[in-house]
Protein backbone atom coordinates (compact mmCIF):
# COMPACT_ATOMS: atom_id res chain seq x y z
CA UNK A 1 0.00 0.00 0.00
CA UNK A 2 1.42 3.33 -1.02
CA UNK A 3 -0.97 5.60 0.83
CA UNK A 4 0.48 8.23 3.12
CA UNK A 5 -0.09 7.64 6.81
CA UNK A 6 0.25 10.39 9.39
CA UNK A 7 0.43 9.43 13.07
CA UNK A 8 -0.05 12.28 15.53
CA UNK A 9 1.46 11.42 18.91
CA UNK A 10 4.75 9.59 19.44
CA UNK A 11 4.42 7.71 22.68
CA UNK A 12 3.60 4.01 23.19
CA UNK A 13 0.54 3.94 20.92
CA UNK A 14 1.88 6.12 18.11
CA UNK A 15 5.31 4.49 17.93
CA UNK A 16 3.87 1.00 18.07
CA UNK A 17 1.39 1.86 15.35
CA UNK A 18 4.17 3.09 13.08
CA UNK A 19 6.24 -0.03 13.80
CA UNK A 20 3.23 -2.31 13.23
CA UNK A 21 2.43 -0.66 9.91
CA UNK A 22 5.91 -1.41 8.60
CA UNK A 23 5.86 -4.91 10.07
CA UNK A 24 2.53 -5.62 8.36
CA UNK A 25 3.77 -4.42 5.00
CA UNK A 26 2.90 -0.74 4.65
CA UNK A 27 5.27 0.65 2.03
CA UNK A 28 3.93 4.19 1.63
CA UNK A 29 5.14 7.24 3.47
CA UNK A 30 4.83 7.20 7.22
CA UNK A 31 5.19 10.27 9.42
CA UNK A 32 5.14 10.27 13.19
CA UNK A 33 4.76 13.62 14.97
CA UNK A 34 5.51 14.02 18.67
CA UNK A 35 5.20 17.15 20.81
CA UNK A 36 8.06 16.18 23.12
CA UNK A 37 11.65 16.81 22.02
CA UNK A 38 12.90 13.47 23.36
CA UNK A 39 13.34 10.21 21.53
CA UNK A 40 10.07 8.34 22.30
CA UNK A 41 10.48 6.53 25.61
CA UNK A 42 8.79 4.13 28.02
CA UNK A 43 6.47 6.22 30.18
CA UNK A 44 5.52 3.89 33.09
CA UNK A 45 8.98 3.89 34.75
CA UNK A 46 8.78 7.69 35.22
CA UNK A 47 6.77 7.23 38.42
CA UNK A 48 8.66 4.09 39.39
CA UNK A 49 12.27 3.01 38.75
CA UNK A 50 13.26 6.22 36.96
CA UNK A 51 12.63 8.21 40.16
CA UNK A 52 15.26 6.13 41.95
CA UNK A 53 17.94 7.41 39.57
CA UNK A 54 19.37 10.79 38.67
CA UNK A 55 17.83 13.63 36.62
CA UNK A 56 20.46 13.12 33.93
CA UNK A 57 19.57 9.48 33.31
CA UNK A 58 18.20 8.68 29.88
CA UNK A 59 14.81 6.98 29.95
CA UNK A 60 14.43 3.61 28.24
CA UNK A 61 13.78 4.37 24.57
CA UNK A 62 10.83 2.64 22.93
CA UNK A 63 13.03 2.14 19.87
CA UNK A 64 16.56 3.25 19.10
CA UNK A 65 16.98 6.35 16.98
CA UNK A 66 18.27 4.20 14.13
CA UNK A 67 14.97 2.31 14.02
CA UNK A 68 13.06 5.23 12.52
CA UNK A 69 15.57 5.67 9.69
CA UNK A 70 15.83 1.96 9.07
CA UNK A 71 12.03 1.65 8.78
CA UNK A 72 11.73 4.83 6.74
CA UNK A 73 9.57 6.47 9.39
CA UNK A 74 9.82 10.26 9.44
CA UNK A 75 9.89 11.14 13.12
CA UNK A 76 9.20 14.80 13.82
CA UNK A 77 10.03 15.58 17.44
CA UNK A 78 9.04 18.71 19.34
CA UNK A 79 6.32 19.44 16.79
CA UNK A 80 2.66 19.83 17.56
CA UNK A 81 -0.17 19.54 15.06
CA UNK A 82 -2.55 22.46 15.51
CA UNK A 83 -4.91 22.13 12.60
CA UNK A 84 -6.25 19.36 10.43
CA UNK A 85 -8.14 19.76 7.17
CA UNK A 86 -9.61 16.30 6.81
CA UNK A 87 -11.25 16.94 3.44
CA UNK A 88 -7.96 18.11 1.96
CA UNK A 89 -5.93 15.50 3.87
CA UNK A 90 -3.53 18.01 5.36
CA UNK A 91 -2.37 18.61 8.93
CA UNK A 92 -0.47 21.76 9.87
CA UNK A 93 2.12 21.85 12.65
CA UNK A 94 2.76 24.73 15.02
CA UNK A 95 5.91 25.45 13.01
CA UNK A 96 3.73 25.88 9.94
CA UNK A 97 4.72 22.64 8.20
CA UNK A 98 2.03 21.00 6.03
CA UNK A 99 1.79 17.23 6.39
CA UNK A 100 -0.33 15.49 3.76
CA UNK A 101 -2.06 12.19 4.49
CA UNK A 102 -4.43 9.58 3.14
CA UNK A 103 -4.87 7.94 6.54
CA UNK A 104 -4.72 9.73 9.85
CA UNK A 105 -4.02 8.18 13.25
CA UNK A 106 -4.66 10.13 16.42
CA UNK A 107 -2.43 8.99 19.27
CA UNK A 108 -2.50 12.26 21.15
CA UNK A 109 -2.69 10.73 24.64
CA UNK A 110 -3.78 12.58 27.71
CA UNK A 111 -2.64 15.44 29.90
CA UNK A 112 -2.46 15.43 33.68
CA UNK A 113 -5.61 16.82 35.21
CA UNK A 114 -4.79 20.09 36.98
CA UNK A 115 -5.86 21.22 40.41
CA UNK A 116 -7.26 24.72 40.20
CA UNK A 117 -6.95 26.04 43.72
CA UNK A 118 -5.70 29.14 45.50
CA UNK A 119 -1.90 29.06 45.44
CA UNK A 120 -1.66 26.71 42.47
CA UNK A 121 0.91 29.04 40.88
CA UNK A 122 3.43 28.57 43.70
CA UNK A 123 6.76 27.00 42.90
CA UNK A 124 6.77 23.43 44.16
CA UNK A 125 3.77 21.82 42.50
CA UNK A 126 4.69 18.93 40.25
CA UNK A 127 2.50 16.88 37.93
CA UNK A 128 3.92 13.58 36.78
CA UNK A 129 3.16 12.76 33.19
CA UNK A 130 6.26 13.13 31.07
CA UNK A 131 10.04 12.97 31.22
CA UNK A 132 10.48 16.67 31.89
CA UNK A 133 8.08 16.39 34.85
CA UNK A 134 10.00 13.43 36.27
CA UNK A 135 13.34 15.20 35.85
CA UNK A 136 11.98 18.29 37.55
CA UNK A 137 10.87 16.14 40.49
CA UNK A 138 14.23 14.36 40.63
CA UNK A 139 16.14 17.65 40.68
CA UNK A 140 14.17 18.69 43.77
CA UNK A 141 14.46 15.46 45.71
CA UNK A 142 17.85 16.11 47.30
CA UNK A 143 16.60 19.28 48.93
CA UNK A 144 13.08 18.35 50.03
CA UNK A 145 12.17 16.94 53.41
CA UNK A 146 8.38 16.98 53.38
CA UNK A 147 6.21 16.13 50.40
CA UNK A 148 2.45 16.05 50.05
CA UNK A 149 1.17 13.69 47.37
CA UNK A 150 -2.29 14.55 46.10
CA UNK A 151 -4.11 11.53 44.68
CA UNK A 152 -4.14 7.90 45.80
CA UNK A 153 -4.08 6.32 42.35
CA UNK A 154 -1.15 4.49 40.78
CA UNK A 155 0.92 7.58 40.00
CA UNK A 156 0.55 9.06 43.47
CA UNK A 157 1.24 5.79 45.25
CA UNK A 158 4.22 4.89 43.08
CA UNK A 159 5.74 8.32 43.62
CA UNK A 160 4.99 8.15 47.36
CA UNK A 161 6.77 4.79 47.59
CA UNK A 162 9.92 6.10 45.91
CA UNK A 163 9.91 9.21 48.11
CA UNK A 164 9.64 7.08 51.26
CA UNK A 165 12.49 4.91 50.04
CA UNK A 166 14.48 8.13 49.88
CA UNK A 167 13.52 8.77 53.53
CA UNK A 168 11.40 11.77 52.70
CA UNK A 169 8.44 12.53 54.95
CA UNK A 170 5.31 11.84 52.86
CA UNK A 171 1.64 12.67 53.41
CA UNK A 172 -0.70 11.31 50.75
CA UNK A 173 -4.14 12.87 50.44
CA UNK A 174 -6.92 11.04 48.61
CA UNK A 175 -10.39 12.50 48.15
CA UNK A 176 -12.08 9.09 47.78
CA UNK A 177 -12.64 6.59 50.54
CA UNK A 178 -10.04 4.10 49.29
CA UNK A 179 -6.87 3.88 47.19
CA UNK A 180 -6.83 3.06 43.44
CA UNK A 181 -10.62 2.86 43.60
CA UNK A 182 -11.07 2.96 39.84
CA UNK A 183 -8.74 0.05 39.17
CA UNK A 184 -8.61 -2.53 41.96
CA UNK A 185 -10.80 -4.38 44.43
CA UNK A 186 -11.53 -3.14 47.94
CA UNK A 187 -9.32 -5.93 49.30
CA UNK A 188 -6.34 -4.77 47.25
CA UNK A 189 -6.95 -1.14 48.23
CA UNK A 190 -6.92 -2.12 51.90
CA UNK A 191 -3.76 -4.18 51.53
CA UNK A 192 -1.84 -1.45 49.72
CA UNK A 193 -3.01 1.11 52.30
CA UNK A 194 -1.55 -1.06 55.08
CA UNK A 195 1.75 -1.48 53.23
CA UNK A 196 2.22 2.25 52.69
CA UNK A 197 1.27 3.08 56.26
CA UNK A 198 3.66 0.43 57.59
CA UNK A 199 6.44 2.11 55.62
CA UNK A 200 5.71 5.40 57.31
CA UNK A 201 3.59 7.23 54.76
CA UNK A 202 0.79 9.21 56.32
CA UNK A 203 -2.32 8.52 54.24
CA UNK A 204 -5.47 10.60 54.59
CA UNK A 205 -8.55 9.20 52.86
CA UNK A 206 -11.73 11.13 52.17
CA UNK A 207 -9.77 14.35 52.40
CA UNK A 208 -9.59 17.10 49.83
CA UNK A 209 -7.02 19.82 49.32
CA UNK A 210 -8.40 23.37 49.37
CA UNK A 211 -5.35 25.59 48.97
CA UNK A 212 -1.59 25.83 48.71
CA UNK A 213 0.21 28.32 50.92
CA UNK A 214 3.63 29.82 50.42
CA UNK A 215 6.02 32.66 51.00
CA UNK A 216 7.80 34.61 48.27
CA UNK A 217 6.35 32.31 45.63
CA UNK A 218 7.64 29.13 47.25
CA UNK A 219 5.28 26.50 48.60
CA UNK A 220 5.32 26.05 52.38
CA UNK A 221 2.14 24.14 53.22
CA UNK A 222 -1.02 22.52 51.91
CA UNK A 223 -4.44 23.34 53.38
CA UNK A 224 -6.90 20.45 53.67
CA UNK A 225 -10.70 20.50 53.55
CA UNK A 226 -10.98 20.17 57.34
CA UNK A 227 -8.98 23.39 57.70
CA UNK A 228 -5.80 21.70 58.87
CA UNK A 229 -2.48 22.50 57.32
CA UNK A 230 0.32 20.13 56.29
CA UNK A 231 3.81 21.64 55.93
CA UNK A 232 5.35 20.76 52.56
CA UNK A 233 8.38 21.68 50.47
CA UNK A 234 6.90 20.01 47.44
CA UNK A 235 3.55 18.70 46.19
CA UNK A 236 3.27 15.85 43.71
CA UNK A 237 -0.12 15.73 42.04
CA UNK A 238 -1.54 12.62 40.39
CA UNK A 239 -5.30 13.04 40.12
CA UNK A 240 -5.93 11.46 36.77
CA UNK A 241 -5.74 12.61 33.19
CA UNK A 242 -7.81 14.36 30.57
CA UNK A 243 -7.68 12.93 27.06
CA UNK A 244 -6.28 15.28 24.43
CA UNK A 245 -9.30 15.32 22.15
CA UNK A 246 -8.98 18.81 20.67
CA UNK A 247 -7.90 17.63 17.21
CA UNK A 248 -10.59 14.93 17.14
CA UNK A 249 -13.22 17.51 18.00
CA UNK A 250 -11.84 19.86 15.36
CA UNK A 251 -12.45 17.26 12.65
CA UNK A 252 -15.87 16.30 14.00
CA UNK A 253 -15.18 12.85 15.46
CA UNK A 254 -17.47 11.60 18.21
CA UNK A 255 -15.89 12.33 21.57
CA UNK A 256 -17.17 11.35 25.00
CA UNK A 257 -14.43 11.30 27.63
CA UNK A 258 -12.13 10.32 24.76
CA UNK A 259 -12.37 9.53 21.07
CA UNK A 260 -14.91 6.77 20.58
CA UNK A 261 -13.44 3.85 18.62
CA UNK A 262 -14.48 0.28 17.88
CA UNK A 263 -12.39 -2.72 18.89
CA UNK A 264 -10.28 -2.25 15.75
CA UNK A 265 -9.38 1.34 16.67
CA UNK A 266 -11.65 2.78 13.98
CA UNK A 267 -13.33 6.13 14.60
CA UNK A 268 -16.57 7.13 12.92
CA UNK A 269 -14.56 8.50 9.99
CA UNK A 270 -13.11 5.82 7.71
CA UNK A 271 -9.89 7.81 7.17
CA UNK A 272 -9.13 8.13 10.84
CA UNK A 273 -8.06 5.63 13.50
CA UNK A 274 -7.32 6.53 17.10
CA UNK A 275 -5.17 4.68 19.62
CA UNK A 276 -4.01 4.83 23.23
CA UNK A 277 -5.05 6.87 26.24
CA UNK A 278 -7.05 9.30 24.10
CA UNK A 279 -9.59 6.64 23.08
CA UNK A 280 -12.70 5.14 24.61
CA UNK A 281 -13.06 1.47 23.69
CA UNK A 282 -15.85 -1.09 23.85
CA UNK A 283 -15.64 -2.85 27.21
CA UNK A 284 -14.06 -6.24 26.51
CA UNK A 285 -16.18 -7.99 29.15
CA UNK A 286 -19.35 -5.91 29.33
CA UNK A 287 -21.03 -5.60 25.94
CA UNK A 288 -22.71 -2.29 25.28
CA UNK A 289 -20.51 -0.30 27.64
CA UNK A 290 -17.27 1.57 27.02
CA UNK A 291 -14.20 2.44 28.98
CA UNK A 292 -11.02 4.41 28.62
CA UNK A 293 -7.92 2.38 29.39
CA UNK A 294 -4.69 4.10 30.33
CA UNK A 295 -2.13 1.36 29.89
CA UNK A 296 0.81 0.24 27.79
CA UNK A 297 -0.96 -2.98 26.91
CA UNK A 298 -3.98 -1.13 25.56
CA UNK A 299 -1.80 1.30 23.64
CA UNK A 300 0.26 -1.41 21.94
CA UNK A 301 -2.54 -3.88 21.27
CA UNK A 302 -4.76 -1.15 19.91
CA UNK A 303 -1.90 0.09 17.76
CA UNK A 304 -1.51 -3.35 16.20
CA UNK A 305 -5.27 -3.45 15.57
CA UNK A 306 -5.19 0.02 14.04
CA UNK A 307 -2.43 -1.04 11.66
CA UNK A 308 -4.58 -3.90 10.35
CA UNK A 309 -7.53 -1.52 10.01
CA UNK A 310 -5.47 0.95 7.96
CA UNK A 311 -4.09 -1.81 5.76
CA UNK A 312 -7.45 -3.54 5.37
CA UNK A 313 -6.12 -6.79 6.80
CA UNK A 314 -7.94 -9.31 8.99
CA UNK A 315 -8.49 -7.88 12.44
CA UNK A 316 -6.48 -9.14 15.38
CA UNK A 317 -8.29 -10.72 18.34
CA UNK A 318 -9.45 -8.44 21.13
CA UNK A 319 -7.09 -8.61 24.05
CA UNK A 320 -7.65 -8.61 27.79
CA UNK A 321 -6.65 -5.40 29.55
CA UNK A 322 -3.74 -5.66 31.93
CA UNK A 323 -1.49 -3.28 33.75
CA UNK A 324 1.06 -3.23 36.50
CA UNK A 325 2.37 -1.07 39.31
CA UNK A 326 5.56 -1.13 41.37
CA UNK A 327 5.30 0.14 44.94
CA UNK A 328 8.12 -0.60 47.38
CA UNK A 329 8.84 -4.30 46.89
CA UNK A 330 5.32 -5.00 45.63
CA UNK A 331 4.80 -5.99 42.05
CA UNK A 332 1.09 -5.49 41.39
CA UNK A 333 -0.21 -7.04 38.20
CA UNK A 334 -3.83 -6.70 37.29
CA UNK A 335 -5.88 -8.12 34.43
CA UNK A 336 -9.48 -7.83 33.33
CA UNK A 337 -11.88 -5.20 34.60
CA UNK A 338 -12.73 -5.44 38.26
CA UNK A 339 -15.35 -2.71 38.42
CA UNK A 340 -18.32 -5.05 38.81
CA UNK A 341 -17.79 -8.23 40.82
CA UNK A 342 -19.79 -9.84 43.57
CA UNK A 343 -17.36 -12.32 45.04
CA UNK A 344 -13.65 -12.82 45.43
CA UNK A 345 -11.28 -15.70 46.03
CA UNK A 346 -7.90 -15.03 47.60
CA UNK A 347 -5.09 -17.49 47.02
CA UNK A 348 -1.67 -17.22 48.60
CA UNK A 349 -0.67 -15.34 51.70
CA UNK A 350 -1.68 -11.73 52.28
CA UNK A 351 0.52 -11.68 55.41
CA UNK A 352 3.57 -12.69 53.36
CA UNK A 353 2.75 -10.17 50.64
CA UNK A 354 2.37 -12.81 47.97
CA UNK A 355 -1.20 -13.46 46.90
CA UNK A 356 -3.79 -13.19 44.17
CA UNK A 357 -7.31 -11.77 44.36
CA UNK A 358 -9.65 -13.33 41.80
CA UNK A 359 -12.86 -11.37 41.15
CA UNK A 360 -16.02 -13.20 40.11
CA UNK A 361 -19.39 -12.08 38.88
CA UNK A 362 -21.61 -15.06 39.48
CA UNK A 363 -19.48 -18.00 38.39
CA UNK A 364 -17.60 -15.94 35.87
CA UNK A 365 -14.04 -14.81 36.47
CA UNK A 366 -13.94 -11.12 35.44
CA UNK A 367 -10.62 -9.87 36.81
CA UNK A 368 -7.69 -10.65 39.00
CA UNK A 369 -4.98 -8.86 40.90
CA UNK A 370 -1.63 -10.40 41.74
CA UNK A 371 0.87 -9.28 44.35
CA UNK A 372 4.32 -10.72 43.72
CA UNK A 373 2.68 -13.69 42.00
CA UNK A 374 3.87 -13.71 38.41
CA UNK A 375 2.95 -17.32 37.75
CA UNK A 376 -0.66 -16.69 38.78
CA UNK A 377 -0.68 -13.58 36.63
CA UNK A 378 0.32 -15.43 33.47
CA UNK A 379 -2.39 -18.03 34.02
CA UNK A 380 -4.94 -15.36 34.91
CA UNK A 381 -4.37 -13.49 31.65
CA UNK A 382 -4.78 -16.64 29.65
CA UNK A 383 -7.92 -17.63 31.53
CA UNK A 384 -9.53 -14.24 30.89
CA UNK A 385 -8.50 -14.28 27.23
CA UNK A 386 -9.95 -17.76 26.79
CA UNK A 387 -13.13 -17.13 28.78
CA UNK A 388 -12.09 -19.73 31.34
CA UNK A 389 -13.41 -19.35 34.89
CA UNK A 390 -11.49 -21.28 37.54
CA UNK A 391 -13.74 -23.10 39.97
CA UNK A 392 -13.58 -21.16 43.22
CA UNK A 393 -12.57 -24.12 45.38
CA UNK A 394 -9.82 -25.06 42.94
CA UNK A 395 -8.63 -21.48 42.65
CA UNK A 396 -8.39 -21.15 46.42
CA UNK A 397 -6.30 -24.31 46.68
CA UNK A 398 -2.68 -23.25 46.69
CA UNK A 399 -1.47 -26.79 46.11
CA UNK A 400 -2.83 -26.50 42.56
CA UNK A 401 -1.22 -23.98 40.21
CA UNK A 402 -3.62 -21.80 38.22
CA UNK A 403 -1.72 -22.91 35.13
CA UNK A 404 -2.83 -26.49 35.84
CA UNK A 405 -6.45 -25.31 35.84
CA UNK A 406 -6.31 -23.84 32.34
CA UNK B 1 31.52 -3.77 22.27
CA UNK B 2 30.31 -7.33 22.77
CA UNK B 3 27.87 -9.40 20.74
CA UNK B 4 24.76 -11.45 21.46
CA UNK B 5 23.51 -14.14 19.09
CA UNK B 6 19.73 -14.47 18.96
CA UNK B 7 18.31 -17.60 17.36
CA UNK B 8 14.82 -17.26 15.87
CA UNK B 9 12.08 -19.87 15.65
CA UNK B 10 13.31 -21.13 12.26
CA UNK B 11 16.87 -21.37 13.50
CA UNK B 12 17.89 -18.10 11.86
CA UNK B 13 20.63 -16.17 13.62
CA UNK B 14 20.71 -12.48 14.43
CA UNK B 15 24.09 -11.31 15.61
CA UNK B 16 23.65 -8.09 17.56
CA UNK B 17 26.18 -5.59 18.89
CA UNK B 18 25.75 -5.23 22.62
CA UNK B 19 27.00 -2.45 24.87
CA UNK B 20 28.28 -3.50 28.27
CA UNK B 21 25.74 -2.74 31.00
CA UNK B 22 22.70 -2.95 28.73
CA UNK B 23 20.11 -5.68 29.20
CA UNK B 24 19.85 -8.42 26.59
CA UNK B 25 16.22 -7.37 26.01
CA UNK B 26 17.42 -3.86 25.16
CA UNK B 27 20.09 -5.30 22.89
CA UNK B 28 17.31 -7.10 21.02
CA UNK B 29 15.13 -3.98 20.79
CA UNK B 30 18.04 -1.80 19.66
CA UNK B 31 18.89 -4.32 16.96
CA UNK B 32 15.29 -4.95 15.91
CA UNK B 33 15.51 -8.66 16.69
CA UNK B 34 12.15 -10.25 15.86
CA UNK B 35 10.24 -12.02 18.61
CA UNK B 36 11.57 -10.11 21.61
CA UNK B 37 8.72 -7.79 22.61
CA UNK B 38 9.73 -6.19 25.91
CA UNK B 39 6.32 -4.62 26.35
CA UNK B 40 6.92 -3.38 29.91
CA UNK B 41 10.33 -1.92 29.09
CA UNK B 42 12.23 -4.13 31.51
CA UNK B 43 10.01 -3.71 34.58
CA UNK B 44 9.64 -7.46 35.08
CA UNK B 45 5.89 -7.18 34.54
CA UNK B 46 5.04 -8.86 31.23
CA UNK B 47 7.35 -11.83 30.48
CA UNK B 48 7.47 -10.88 26.80
CA UNK B 49 11.26 -11.05 26.42
CA UNK B 50 11.54 -14.77 27.20
CA UNK B 51 14.66 -16.50 25.85
CA UNK B 52 16.36 -19.86 26.24
CA UNK B 53 20.02 -19.44 27.14
CA UNK B 54 22.15 -21.88 25.15
CA UNK B 55 24.89 -23.91 26.75
CA UNK B 56 27.52 -23.20 27.89
CA UNK B 57 26.27 -19.71 28.66
CA UNK B 58 23.68 -20.79 31.19
CA UNK B 59 26.41 -21.34 33.76
CA UNK B 60 27.53 -17.71 33.37
CA UNK B 61 24.10 -16.06 33.39
CA UNK B 62 23.34 -17.35 36.87
CA UNK B 63 19.97 -18.07 38.39
CA UNK B 64 16.79 -16.01 37.98
CA UNK B 65 15.52 -14.07 40.99
CA UNK B 66 12.35 -15.34 42.72
CA UNK B 67 10.26 -12.73 40.94
CA UNK B 68 11.73 -13.60 37.54
CA UNK B 69 11.34 -17.29 38.26
CA UNK B 70 7.68 -16.73 39.04
CA UNK B 71 7.12 -14.65 35.91
CA UNK B 72 8.74 -17.39 33.83
CA UNK B 73 6.24 -19.86 35.25
CA UNK B 74 3.51 -17.64 33.84
CA UNK B 75 5.19 -17.07 30.45
CA UNK B 76 3.34 -17.99 27.26
CA UNK B 77 5.93 -20.35 25.81
CA UNK B 78 7.17 -23.51 27.45
CA UNK B 79 9.22 -23.01 30.59
CA UNK B 80 12.55 -24.81 30.35
CA UNK B 81 15.47 -25.01 32.76
CA UNK B 82 17.36 -22.58 30.49
CA UNK B 83 14.48 -20.06 30.38
CA UNK B 84 15.30 -16.45 31.27
CA UNK B 85 13.69 -13.07 30.85
CA UNK B 86 16.24 -11.22 28.78
CA UNK B 87 15.49 -7.90 30.54
CA UNK B 88 17.14 -9.43 33.60
CA UNK B 89 20.39 -10.39 31.83
CA UNK B 90 22.91 -7.57 31.82
CA UNK B 91 25.70 -7.64 29.28
CA UNK B 92 29.24 -7.85 30.59
CA UNK B 93 32.55 -8.76 29.00
CA UNK B 94 32.22 -12.36 30.18
CA UNK B 95 28.96 -12.72 28.24
CA UNK B 96 30.52 -11.70 24.90
CA UNK B 97 29.08 -14.11 22.36
CA UNK B 98 26.09 -15.03 24.53
CA UNK B 99 23.71 -17.16 22.51
CA UNK B 100 19.99 -17.27 23.26
CA UNK B 101 17.02 -18.77 21.49
CA UNK B 102 13.99 -16.47 21.36
CA UNK B 103 10.90 -18.14 22.84
CA UNK B 104 8.32 -18.84 20.13
CA UNK B 105 5.46 -17.06 21.90
CA UNK B 106 5.70 -13.99 24.09
CA UNK B 107 2.29 -12.50 24.83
Amino acid sequence: MNDRVLVIGASHAGVHLAASLREKGHTGSLTLVGAEPHLPYHRPPLSKAYLSGTPMAEPVALRPESFYDAKNITLLRGERVDKIDLAAGVAVTSAGVDLGFDHLALATGARARRLKLPGDDLDGLIYLRNLDNARRLLRRLDSVRRVVVVGGGFIGLEAAAVLRERHINVTLVEAGDRLMARSVSQEMSDYVLDVHRARGTRILLGTGVTAFEGTDGDLTSVTLADGSSVPADLVVIGIGVTPRTELAEQIGLTVDNGIIVDCHARTDDPRVVAVGDVTVVPHPLEPGTRLRLESVQNATDQAAAAATSILGQDPSPVSVPWFWSDQFDLKLQMAGASSKYDDIVIRGSVAKGRFTVLCYRGDRLVAGECVNSGADFGALRRALAGGISFRRDHAADESITLKALL
Amino acid sequence: MTTVVFIGPQGEQHIADAEIGVSVMEVAIRNDVPGVVGQCGGSLACASCHVYVQSPWSTQTGEPSDMEDDMLEGAMAERRPESRLSCQLTMCAELDGLTVEVAPEQL
